[in-house]
């Protein structure tokens, strides 16, 4: 039982990191991409 | 190569692709780690800890080919000039930074029931976290280029040249535990076959390719977003000044 307690904190880590980075990643892309279209929009 | 330096003909490919990547990868990713998890038999000499074998190799190979993309990225700054390098080094920076950073985190964990240590000086963990400190200096170089106004949302030469330097550590991982004597074990998986049992090595494949789709996924997002920054700072710029 001992070693699930670290095999669960491995891939806890390893989804929670991956997900908040692709998650960052996509929010930073969506709000560029919304701000760079109104942009084109305007003028 | 050069055929998508133009920004324009570059996002007509990326924008599909982005999708094209991510649920696949996501999917297999699942897929492998769910195998991994419930369906493999315990090794019988490391019992269930092996099973973080599928978490840490790929991010292993991740944090390496993304150092060497930063070099192959600079070398075609510094030679060819590609207007998209520099774009593409500052993307690929952070994913690989996070699973450096993931390859050293899970290799602790692997570690302390196995060894019964968290961590050793030795070379193969040395050099993983030499890797970890070239991408924070790469990355704080890179967003000071940016800050500095470099042309395009790249990097500056001096950046460039770091990420091409720092690829001498490479190699170095990679023979690290042939070189030296380690808690780590040799290589296990190599070109000529791996010394892991089928019935254990089977769900590295989609966790491998898995995680390597959601990195190219994530690669694409970030320069998408410092693309379409600097679409905007240039349009504000062209307005400023009427």
């Amino acid at each position: 039982m001992q070693a699930w307690n670290f095999i669960v904190a491995a891939y806890a880590v390893t989804f929670l990191g991956t997900g908040a980075v692709a998650f960052a990643a996509w929010r930073a892309m969506r709000s560029a991409e919304a701000q760079a279209e109104g942009l084109s929009k305007r003028t | 190569m050069h055929r998508y330096a133009n920004p324009a003909r570059f996002l007509s490919i990326a924008r599909p692709l982005t999708g094209w990547l991510f649920w696949p990868g996501l999917a297999l990713l699942l897929l492998g780690s769910a195998c991994g998890l419930f369906v493999t038999p315990a090794d019988y000499l490391q019992g269930e800890t092996v099973r973080i074998l599928y978490i840490h190799v790929p991010a292993a190979w991740l944090g390496m080919a993304g150092w060497s993309g930063i070099a192959i990225a600079a070398l075609m700054q510094l030679v060819w000039r590609h207007p998209l390098a520099g774009v593409a080094g500052r993307a690929i920076a952070v994913p690989g930074a996070l699973f450096t950073a993931l390859c050293l985190i899970t290799g602790s964990l692997w570690g302390r029931p196995t060894w019964g240590t968290y961590w050793q000086w030795d070379g193969r963990m040395t050099s993983m976290l030499v890797l970890l400190f070239l991408y924070l200096g790469y990355i704080a170089l890179g967003n000071a280029s940016a800050r500095q106004g470099q042309q395009g949302g790249g990097v500056s030469q001096v950046t460039a040249i770091f990420g091409l330097v720092g690829a001498i550590n490479i190699p170095i991982i990679n023979r690290s535990v042939v070189w030296w004597n380690s808690l780590h074990q040799g290589p296990s998986i190599t070109l000529r076959g791996s010394s892991i049992d089928t019935a254990i090595l089977w769900p590295l494949g989609p966790t491998l390719l898995g995680f390597s789709l959601l990195f190219g996924a994530i690669v694409l997002m970030r320069m998408r977003a410092i693309l379409a920054r600097n679409k905007v700072e240039a349009r504000m710029q062209r307005l400023a000044r009427g």
